[in-house]
């Protein structure tokens, strides 16, 4: 069977040997027209005018429009909440878009989208967490608060108490390419959009609005994107519907790609927190009551900040059974891009929030962190090895309501702790750390419970469309992008062992509005789960047309008959796959099928923040070690060992490297990814010379990544489980190893706040010596 | 407009560009070949890597014409035929991408790291590919790609833990 086989990426012939194409690369007709913004240069202002003279007079420059040229307010927001595509009278912050030019190059648009006159008084910019809440500027009418229990009672009344804060810094996605759209118009005012994008629907559903068409008039369609970590799930709305005016207007092809800083200035990041926290606990660590304040700057529009804040919250618990808990979550709104979604959607500074919390809780009853977090996981399954029985039967619930069905965490734990010599390493890293006094280490482990589904529950759906030919061959479409993850290959490789034959036999193709519709982002870890599904609805569709078919010639019952290895098994007869799909056209048999999937089980109420949000967990552990110069603050990573649950792996080569990758990614969130804007609201750090993404010499000497090996107890396709995010959160362990390390210079609480850049680090070190 | 003509994964080229062009636009835009891509604009992520000459550029930070008369390889030059260069086919068995955007730039610089030392350390290795950024990968599996082209044993993996184990 083609699943759980570690093939390559569906492209990678194509990749190394540079054929394959990203929006930029597709040879459009003669005579297409390139665009670019004209962006704001303040972060809060009344736009009294434009002057556009020098703009218009440019080089190559064949149109400029700004909002009052458009019909009607043109949205970008994939929120309720409108996001006009040009600034209207008020400007929100420095980069968004003013003005569209329309020229005959990107170079020829970019030149003269800089040659703006704007008349702007300035307004006061809220940009800070701190200014916003002090000028109670948010989303939302006030903040959302999910409880559990009696949490200011509990830490009144438990032995020990202590209150903490961590502000935890955005991050830049750096998808390689930046993004890119192109439009082509079409006979009767159709229009079709390529589009480097998360979200193939949702494109096409605003190009739709913008343009008074009704959806049908509008195909859009994503080959694939290089990365996307959902930078791509709604920052590219702009360019595709500049791109499809700019059609409509010239009649000419558009296209349309941001220069690296104009992507940086312009479109939103993950978002930045500061959580504040107050913890009651008992002398062994044990925890019984938690309130935690979540403070999100979302940046000047909504976009999908309430889902983002909402998996904040429902990841405050992470792996912890908390009996008492409040969790209050403020969604501000600020003069600064518009955050938005970024792989792991909140889930993971939520989680920096309860880490940090065990990490204090852990420092102040003078444990090793790892002891404490174990004495505080949820309560191991029934039928797990260890604890009372009695006890085990009773499921623990979360602090949303959800019961923890799936806890493995224990024996994942367990697990790593033997691979990874945790215990011996702790003990060398005290030793290193007594005898000397400039290079101290530190060792952490922590744990990832992710919840897997959309939050937004009718965003649980996906279809698939599938053809046999006549030949045999199969083409295969469905809903979900492919931007690196390798979903192309692991749904095709479902199709394939639906059907018994090779996956050369599967011609994997683009996503298309067209073919698949009304598609859900590819977001939430969630496009193998919900492809895969849908595909092998498909298939399986026409499977048992073509069981029903050879079973009666055969004389046999349409349940026995098997499809392997290329075969077509019914009644002791093997028959070629290829034969039996040319008898059944004969035949006229249908041979094409859509498939259609809904996750099941799911209910959310997320303003009361009860039910069950998610169809499951998936788990890791890691394991890193760091060194830190106490007298520079710069740090490294010197090992990291991970156990990941990826549930029956579809492909454990791909699976792994969405764990390695999401790993350095998290690490890199973390420790030196660093956004700074300047007091005037200008992102400082707008180009990879300025903003630090880990490099190939960043990441750690030693990385043993290791598969959990157990199939998800939830009926997903072949019991495999979603692993696009959760390992991002992996890379928590790096800022707790940082914050062991700096533990050990001193008596104090090292307080390091994210990213523990080497300043950051310094600074904490400086604090704890003192 | 300047007339410029060289020698592009060994055809001969010729064209007329303006003074400003960079060498990465004369690939992409006028030769259309788009193996070569853009990634940061700055000369930073190395995804728009080729050799000129046999040297290591970034397409983005030369000019067109000062690649007048050079031998350009792109990684459109790099199979011979239907046959991947060694490093392409270790990417490409190894898992040395995801999206692929960075992976041209990658290849061109292991080549040139393989040319000059055909049997680096992973310190080296690493060291080499400081220039160019992957957003994907972590890296790990580019740097077993790349001791795996030059012939050099690959680390395994830790071995699958099971449950039930």
């Amino acid at each position: 069977m083609t699943v759980a086989k570690p093939l390559p990426h569906d492209s990678a012939a194509l990749h190394v040997t540079g054929q394959a194409r990203y929006v930029d690369d597709l040879p459009l007709p003669e005579g297409a027209v390139h665009l670019a913004f004209g962006t704001a240069p303040v972060a809060h202002g009344r736009l009294r005018s434009i002057d556009l003279t020098k703009v218009r007079a440019a080089d190559g420059v064949l149109a400029v429009i700004t909002a009052a040229d458009l019909d009607h307010e043109i949205d970008v927001s994939p929120s309720p909440s409108p996001e006009p595509l040009l600034a209207g009278d008020t400007v929100q912050y420095v980069g968004q878009p003013v003005f569209l030019v329309i020229a005959e190059s990107h170079l020829l648009a970019r030149r003269a989208a800089a040659l703006a006159d704007y008349d702007i008084e300035e307004l006061p910019a809220i940009l800070s967490i701190e200014e916003a809440m002090e000028a109670g500027s948010r989303f939302e009418e006030g903040p959302r608060i999910y409880t559990r229990g009696d949490a200011a009672e509990a830490i009144t009344t438990a032995p020990h108490s202590l209150t903490g804060s961590i502000e935890i810094g955005g991050q830049e996605h750096f998808y390689l390419e930046g993004q890119a759209a192109a439009a082509l118009p079409q006979e009767a005012g159709d229009m079709l959009v390529y589009s480097s994008s998360q979200h193939p629907t949702e494109i096409q559903h605003k190009v739709a609005h913008a343009l008074h068409l009704p959806m049908h008039a509008v195909r859009c369609e994503v080959r694939r994107m290089g990365g996307g970590f959902g930078g791509k799930e709604s920052q590219g709305n702009s360019l595709a519907i500049a791109c499809a005016l700019a059609a409509r207007l010239t009649g000419r092809p558009a296209t349309m790609r941001y220069d690296r800083d104009d992507d940086m200035t312009i479109t939103g990041k993950r978002h930045d927190f500061r959580i504040d926290y107050r913890v009651g606990f008992n002398g062994e660590g044990r925890i019984a009551g938690i309130e935690f304040l979540q403070l999100c700057r979302c940046g000047w529009s909504m976009d999908l900040s309430l889902p983002v804040a909402d998996r904040a919250m429902l990841h405050a618990d992470n792996a912890y059974f908390i009996p008492n808990m409040r969790v209050e979550s403020h969604r501000l709104k600020t003069n600064t891009q518009s955050a938005t979604a970024f792989r792991g959607f909140g889930g993971p500074q939520g989680m920096v929030g309860i880490e940090r919390v065990l990490d204090h809780v852990a420092h102040a009853v003078r444990r090793d962190p790892l002891d404490v977090r174990r004495a505080n996981y949820y309560r191991p399954l029934a039928g797990a090895s260890g604890g009372d029985i009695s006890e085990q039967a009773k499921t623990q619930t979360t602090h949303y309501h959800m019961p923890v069905e799936d806890f493995i965490l224990h024996e994942m734990t367990e697990r790593l702790v033997e691979t990874s010599d945790y215990r011996a390493r702790r003990a060398a890293v005290a030793e290193w750390n007594a005898r000397n006094d400039v290079l101290k280490k530190g060792i952490a482990l922590t744990p990832v419970k992710f919840g897997i589904s959309f939050t937004l529950t009718h965003l649980n759906q996906a279809g698939a469309l599938v053809h046999v030919y006549q030949d045999g061959s199969i083409h295969m479409n469905h809903g979900g992008t492919e931007m690196g993850q390798g979903l192309f290959q692991k749904v095709a490789q479902v199709a394939a062992s639906r059907f018994g034959i090779g996956i050369e036999r599967v011609k994997i193709t683009a996503t298309d509005t067209g073919k698949v519709p009304n598609t859900s982002a590819t977001a939430a870890s969630s496009g193998s789960d919900l492809n895969g599904m849908a595909v092998q609805a498909a298939c399986d569709t026409i499977r048992e047309r073509l069981a029903v078919f050879v079973a009666e010639r055969a004389q046999a019952r349409p349940e026995e008959v098997r499809f392997e290895g290329g075969k077509v098994l019914v009644g002791g007869e093997a028959l070629s796959f290829d034969e039996v799909v040319r008898d059944a056209y004969m035949a006229r048999v249908s041979l094409s099928s859509t498939g259609f999937y809904a996750t099941p089980k799911i209910v959310w109420d997320r303003i009361k923040g009860e039910g069950r949000p998610f169809f499951y967990f998936a788990y890791g552990v890691a394991v890193t070690e760091v060194a830190i110069d106490t007298l520079t603050g710069e740090n490294r990573i010197l090992r990291t060992d991970i156990l990941h649950d990826c549930g029956a792996s579809l492909n454990p080569a791909l699976d792994i490297g969405q764990i390695e990758g999401g790993y350095v990614q998290g690490a890199g969130w973390l420790t030196t990814e660093e956004l700074v804007w300047d007091g005037k609201g200008r992102l400082r750090t707008h180009a990879p010379s300025t903003y630090k993404i880990p490099a190939c010499s960043d990441r750690p000497d030693i990385l043993n990544v290791a598969l959990w090996d157990g199939a998800n107890r939830e009926e997903t396709v072949y019991r495999s489980k979603a692993v696009g995010e959760p390992p991002l959160m992996l890379g928590i362990s790096a800022l707790m190893a940082l914050s062991d390390a700096v533990a050990s210079c001193g008596k104090a609480y090292p307080d390091l706040d994210a990213p523990a850049t080497a300043e950051q680090v310094l600074r904490a070190v400086e604090r704890v010596c003192t | 407009m300047e007339s410029l003509s060289l020698t592009v994964n060994g055809k001969p080229v010729s064209a007329e560009v303006e003074g400003r062009t960079l060498l990465v636009q004369l690939l992409r835009e006028t030769l259309g070949m788009t193996g070569t891509h853009v990634g940061c604009d700055t000369s930073q992520c190395g995804a728009c890597l080729v050799h000129v000459n046999g040297d290591v550029v970034k397409a983005c930070t030369m000019f067109a014409f000062e690649a007048d008369g050079a031998e350009v390889t792109t990684i459109e030059g790099m199979a011979d035929g239907d046959d991947l260069h060694p490093i392409q086919e270790a990417f490409r068995t190894h898992h040395g991408l995801q999206c692929g955007f960075c992976t041209p730039g990658m290849i061109m610089s292991a080549a040139a790291l393989l040319k000059e030392n055909p049997k680096p350390t992973e310190a080296e290795i690493r060291h080499h590919l400081e220039g160019n950024i992957c957003r994907c990968t972590g890296y790990h599996n580019i740097v077993r790609a790349i001791l795996a082209a030059s012939g050099q044993p690959v680390p395994e993996r830790t071995a699958t833990a099971t449950a039930d184990a």
